[in-house]
C-alpha cells in the first residue's frame, strides 16, 4: 500500500499525539475536567467520547477554513467552532444521559476552554491540511483519553470496588482467593482449613474524594516523567559520544 | 447545618454571606471542582505574580458572573421557553461576554491606572481562557444563583476570591520548595498535583459547614 505524504503526515502526528507529546502528562494541559469526571469510569466515557469528537472535528473544521480567516479574530473564531460542536455534544448528552448530565453537565460546557482543544487548533490545524489536522486532533483526544481512564479505572476500583458500575473483587476478595488456593494445594497432602482474611480491605474512600484525583494524577505523571527521562538520559550519550 | 433554598424572592445579609462561605472554602472551585489548573499549575511559582493573577481572575469572575447571571435571566431562558432555543446556546453567550469584559477591563485599566497596567496587564489575556471563569459561570447557573442577582455576584464573586487564596497559598509554599530535595520526575506539576491533594484534604474539614440548597 502506498501512502501518500498527507496520509503520513497524518498518521504521525496521530502517533505523536497518543504518547511521546500526550497533552496530560508532557505539556500538562486540559486537567481541570481529567480531575473532576475520573470517579467513575462510565462519566469518563461519556466525556471522553465528547472530547474526542471536539478535537477531531473542530480541528478539521479550522483547516479547512484556515486560509479565509483573518489572523486578528482567528481566537474568537476557534472558540466559536469549538463551541458548536461542544453544544452537539452538551445536547446529545442531555437527551441520552439526563441521570449523568446532573453530575458532569458544566465539565462538558468546559470542553471549550479546555486548553488542549484549542492549543490543537493553534499549533497544527492552522498549518496544515484537513486530514492530518483531524487525525492530530483524534490523536490528542485519544492520548487524553487513555489518561482519564487509567485515572478513573484506579480511583473507581479503590473507591467503590467496581469497573464501569460493575462489581469486580476488591484485593479483600483477591486475597481471600489466594488464600482458598493455598489451602487447596495445601489440601492435596493434608488437610487445613482456608484463612478468611477478605475482611481486611476496606472501600478506600477518600479516592472517590476531590484530593484523591491528585493524588492518582500525580502518581500518573510521575511515573510517566521517570519512564520519559530515563529514555532520553539512554538517547543521551550517544550523541555526546559522537560530537 | 444551615440550609436554605436559593433563589428566594427577597434575599438577607446574613444568607449572602452563607453563599461568600460555601463559593470560598466548601466548594472551592479549584480543590473541589478542580478548575482552573493550567495556569494554576503554571504561574504559581512565585507570590508575586500569584497574587497579581488571582487578583485578577477575582475581577474578572466578579464582573462577568454578573452580567452572565442577569444575561441568563432575561435573554437565554425566555428565549428557551418561548422560542425553543437551545440551552446550549449559553457557552456561546457566556464566552463572548467574558472576552469582551476582559478586553474592556485591559482598555479601561491602561487609562486608569498604567502602574496597574503593567502589574496585571500580562494577566489579562490568559484570563479569557481560564476555565475557573467559565466554570464559575456554569455552576452558577447550575446551582440555580441566577435567579436573584445579587447572589450570583455573591457566589462569583466567592468563587473568584477562593481561587485566589489556593493559588496564593500554593505560590507561597512552592517557594519555601525551592531549596529541597524532589525527585526528578516528581519536579514541576507532579509536586504541585501532590501538594494541591494535600491542601484539598485540609479544605474537606470545611465540609458540611455551609450547605447550600439546590
Amino acid at each position: 500500500m502506498t501512502l501518500t505524504p498527507t496520509a503520513i503526515a497524518g498518521r504521525r502526528a496521530l502517533v505523536a499525539q497518543l504518547w511521546d507529546e500526550n497533552p496530560i502528562f508532557r505539556q500538562v494541559l486540559g486537567i481541570c475536567s481529567a480531575l473532576a469526571v475520573t470517579n467513575l469510569v462510565f462519566n469518563t466515557l461519556l466525556m471522553c467520547a465528547g472530547l474526542i469528537w471536539a478535537t477531531a472535528l473542530s480541528s478539521a473544521t479550522f483547516s479547512l477554513l484556515r486560509n479565509y480567516i483573518p489572523a486578528r479574530v482567528r481566537m474568537i473564531i476557534q472558540v466559536l467552532i469549538i463551541a458548536v460542536y461542544v453544544i452537539m455534544v452538551d445536547i446529545a448528552i442531555r437527551a441520552y444521559y439526563p441521570d449523568i448530565y446532573q453530575m458532569i453537565g458544566p465539565y462538558v460546557g468546559l470542553i471549550i476552554t479546555n486548553c488542549i482543544v484549542m492549543g490543537r487548533l493553534e499549533a497544527f490545524a492552522s498549518k496544515n491540511r484537513v486530514w492530518p489536522s483531524a487525525l492530530d486532533g483524534l490523536g490528542s483526544g485519544l492520548g487524553y483519553s487513555f489518561i482519564l481512564l487509567s485515572v478513573a479505572c484506579v480511583r473507581e476500583y479503590l473507591g467503590f470496588g467496581a469497573l464501569a458500575g460493575y462489581k469486580v473483587p476488591d484485593p479483600g476478595q483477591l486475597t481471600q482467593y489466594l488464600a482458598s488456593a493455598g489451602a487447596w494445594v495445601v489440601n492435596l497432602f493434608g488437610h487445613v482449613e482456608a484463612p478468611q482474611v477478605a475482611g481486611w480491605w476496606k472501600a478506600w474512600t477518600l479516592m472517590i474524594m476531590p484530593p484523591g484525583a491528585f493524588f492518582v494524577l500525580a502518581v500518573a505523571v510521575w511515573i510517566a516523567r521517570t519512564y520519559a527521562l530515563r529514555r532520553e538520559a539512554a538517547a543521551q550519550p550517544k550523541k555526546g559520544g559522537a560530537s | 447545618m444551615i440550609a436554605q433554598t436559593a433563589g428566594a424572592e427577597g434575599t438577607s445579609l446574613g444568607y449572602l454571606m452563607l453563599i461568600l462561605l460555601s463559593a470560598t472554602f466548601t466548594d472551592n472551585i479549584l480543590l473541589t471542582r478542580f478548575l482552573g489548573m493550567c495556569s494554576f499549575l503554571s504561574i504559581s511559582q512565585q507570590l508575586k505574580s500569584a497574587v497579581g493573577l488571582g487578583v485578577a481572575v477575582v475581577f474578572v469572575t466578579t464582573i462577568t458572573g454578573a452580567l452572565n447571571a442577569a444575561l441568563y435571566k432575561y435573554a437565554i431562558v425566555p428565549a428557551n421557553e418561548h422560542f425553543g432555543v437551545p440551552l446550549g446556546l449559553q457557552f456561546i453567550v457566556f464566552i463572548v461576554v467574558i472576552a469582551g469584559v476582559v478586553q474592556l477591563l485591559e482598555m479601561l485599566i491602561e487609562r486608569v491606572s498604567l502602574s496597574l497596567y503593567y502589574a496585571l496587564g500580562i494577566f489579562l489575556p490568559l484570563i479569557t481562557v481560564n476555565c475557573a471563569i467559565l466554570g464559575a459561570c456554569l455552576f452558577l447557573v447550575n446551582l440555580g444563583f441566577h435567579r436573584n442577582l445579587l447572589e450570583a455576584t455573591m457566589f462569583s464573586f466567592g468563587s473568584g476570591f477562593g481561587w485566589m487564596l489556593a493559588i496564593v497559598a500554593m505560590a507561597g509554599i512552592r517557594s519555601k520548595l525551592k531549596n529541597q530535595y524532589i525527585p526528578l520526575g516528581l519536579q514541576g506539576p507532579g509536586i504541585t498535583l501532590i501538594i494541591t491533594g494535600i491542601i484539598a484534604l485540609a479544605f474537606i474539614g470545611f465540609s458540611g459547614m455551609v450547605q447550600l440548597a439546590k
